[in-house]
């Protein structure tokens, strides 16, 4: 087992195109930590990085105590999870999983007890002969991390390896990723642009943006104090409402001229400013008495809650609420807000404006 | 404007009796889809059947002298063929020969391939000269191959005469066997390198990635991941190759040796041309015209039969 730290890692591709800008991150041995980001934020890039599958272009990748940079991916002790699967066709599902093994000479006996622990633990024993074609998208996916367990490695890396399965199988594989690793506590490095695995996944959340770390911490930190606007929007579904308001005083906002308490705003702030309120739907209450009003454009139905979409302060806002705690025909909505859950950013540097 | 596309696009399919809604095609008159396979039949038919047909007729007929009459003499063309020294000796060049340029050609091309396919500066470049061959005319060819090789001409013959070889491919048989090789591997290796190329980036990159990280080296990942996964390609170009040597070598061999130094280097299809258009034989001619299409039909079976079974696909 090891950890895994990276020192202003950068990624600098032909024609100056910077992916990844001097990223810098601790791994602890046996957590698990989920890069999570959009496209083209360059957290799969960073984690090839740390296969050994890209060069490094500046900066230093340990594993446990050993820098990397110059080392061979077989050489690394990792194993990796690929989205599409990359299991090898032409070879039977055993096959598969013993390759990694034959290739460093591990003892016949010694193989086949691996392989069928593994394929044991991940429920795939009655399919070792078959190829991989013969298989559906699941257990295609089990394969491949029968692949990377038998391996024993110091780290497992998993590069979006439940986006090609359905909405439901996801769900399922999530959790058995979650509870393998648990079982196994191996070092996880798990890259996704799914905010929904992300949260559920890691102990440890890293948010990514244009090739740098937005913010570092555990999943109920980043939700619930998010450093900059864009973790805020980007964490929670439905997305944090953004609205622009003016500085009152100290712990007091205003939007469209409706005053707000804030608990958690930095001090100092010149009374009249420009500053960026954030809301999450979810957090928002409906009731007689309300700081702010909303009208009420069209209502969404999830089941077990609504989504109320309008305009507040004519901007766009969303409200999340249990079914039937709002009339759903409603027009109008008084809303009240705890004064923990305002968040405030700075419209320049959009980084948050909270008690320093 | 869109839907007097559309419009217009259901009466051209109403007009041609098919049915767009569906994916299958129906047709409502019966003559419309003989009608839309008769110019590949007419190829066929005019190309193929015509001419194989015509080869097995002529192989049981006698022409005198002057190829004025013809008489019907059965097997005694394909008997009189057994007989000839010379015909076992033709097939036993085919097969020298055509193992050696089947060999070549699809190892030098594989291996041209593979490192074509590394992410290298100027690889486009490379790739496009590597293509180049294919345009040059068979004739054409063979005539560079001589201006290089030719024992008085040739701009390489001095420096291998002065590495102490007597070198003569227009005397020395193995000589001449060597060139032809060399020029028929050479025209070949284009075709091939175009296949094995497209094949090997085919391959996902994600699985040769993943067995690099499995712990296999270059070179074992070559032989237990690409090779296997290039077999529908080596497949297709293994027969390919086998219908090119025993057919398509003619031009080169016609221009680099005429199938000497005394008959050397005279192959099955060579010795076609020359007992038949040369020596005016054209009972015996097509009788080995028929023969030989019945061996690349068999080999052709036997590939299909038994080598496919270890293709991959």
């Amino acid at each position: 087992m090891a950890g895994v730290s990276l020192d202003t890692v950068r990624k600098i591709y032909a024609g100056n195109v910077e992916a990844v800008k001097g990223v810098s991150l601790g791994i602890e041995d046996g957590s698990f930590c989920v890069l999570v980001g959009p496209s083209g934020c360059g957290k799969s890039t960073l984690l090839r990085m740390i296969a050994g599958l890209e060069t490094i272009s500046g900066g230093e990748v340990k594993i446990g105590d050993r820098v990397v940079n110059e080392i061979e991916p077989a050489d690394r002790d990792i194993a990796m999870v690929f989205q599409n699967y990359a299991l090898y066709p032409h070879m039977s599902v055993y096959d598969n999983m013993a390759y990694g093994l034959k290739n460093r000479k591990t003892p016949k006996d010694e193989i086949e007890k691996r392989v069928k622990e593994a394929a044991r633990i991940l429920a795939i024993e009655s399919f070792l002969e078959r190829k991989p074609r013969a298989l559906s998208g699941g257990q295609r996916q089990r394969v491949a991390m029968g692949r990377a367990i038998v391996r024993k490695p110091q780290v497992f890396l998993f590069d979006e390896p439940l986006s090609n399965l359905d909405a439901k199988l996801r769900v399922q594989m999530r959790v058995e990723i979650k509870r393998l690793q648990r079982a196994l506590g191996v070092t996880s490095i798990y890259v996704t642009h799914d905010q929904v695995e992300a949260m559920t996944l890691s102990d440890k959340l890293v948010v990514m943006s244009g090739g740098q770390i937005e913010q570092v911490g555990s999943p109920s930190e980043v939700y619930r104090r998010p450093e900059t606007r864009f973790v805020a929007t980007f964490i929670g579904s439905p997305p944090m409402n953004i609205l622009p308001g003016k500085v009152e005083g100290n712990g007091r906002v205003s939007i469209g001229g409706q005053s707000l308490s804030v608990s958690d705003m930095r001090d100092g702030l010149a009374v009249g400013s420009d500053i960026e309120v954030g809301l999450r739907p979810e957090d928002v209450r409906a009731g007689a008495t309300g700081q702010l009003s909303m009208n009420v454009d069209f209502v969404e139905e999830l089941g077990a809650t609504q989504l109320f979409h309008g305009k507040l302060g004519g901007a766009d806002f969303i409200v999340q609420a249990p079914t039937g705690q709002i009339a759903a025909d409603a027009k109008q909505l008084s809303l009240s807000i705890d004064p923990a859950n305002v968040h405030l950013f700075d419209p320049q540097t959009t980084k948050r404006l909270g008690k320093a | 404007m869109r839907a007097s596309q559309d419009r217009s696009n259901n009466d051209l399919c109403r007009h041609w009796g098919l049915n767009h809604m569906e994916k299958r095609a129906h047709f409502s008159s019966k003559t419309v889809p003989y009608l839309l396979l008769l110019p590949q039949l007419a190829i066929t038919l005019i190309f193929f059947y015509w001419p194989a047909s015509q080869a097995i007729w002529q192989s049981f007929l006698m022409e005198d002298a002057f190829g004025l009459s013809s008489e019907f003499v059965g097997f005694d063309n394909y008997r009189h063929l057994f007989a000839q020294p010379e015909y076992y000796k033709a097939m036993s060049t085919t097969v020298v020969f055509s193992l050696a340029v089947g060999t070549l050609s699809l190892a030098c091309a594989l291996l041209l391939a593979t490192q074509a396919d590394k992410k290298l500066r100027g690889g486009e470049a490379f790739k496009t000269l590597l293509i180049w061959p294919y345009a040059v005319a068979p004739a054409i060819a063979g005539v560079l191959w001589i201006f290089m090789f030719h024992p008085s001409l040739g701009t390489l013959s001095q420096p291998i005469r002065a590495l102490g070889l007597d070198w003569n491919p227009l005397l020395n048989g193995n000589h001449a066997m060597t060139l032809l090789v060399l020029s028929a591997t050479w025209k070949q290796i284009s075709y091939n390198f175009l296949f094995f190329l497209a094949g090997l980036q085919s391959i996902p990159r994600s699985v040769i990635e993943a067995a690099a990280i499995d712990g296999a080296k270059p070179i074992r990942r070559f032989w237990t991941i690409v090779f296997p996964l290039l077999s529908p390609t080596t497949f297709f170009l293994i027969v390919v190759n086998v219908v090119y040597v025993f057919f398509e070598t003619f031009g080169i061999i016609d221009a680099v040796t005429g199938g000497g130094p005394a008959g050397q280097t005279t192959t099955l299809v060579y010795k076609v041309y020359a007992d038949g258009r040369v020596g005016g034989d054209l009972g015996g001619s097509a009788a080995q015209s028929v023969i030989l299409m019945v061996i690349v039909i068999a080999l052709t079976a036997f590939q299909f039969k038994f080598v496919e079974r270890k293709v991959q696909y």
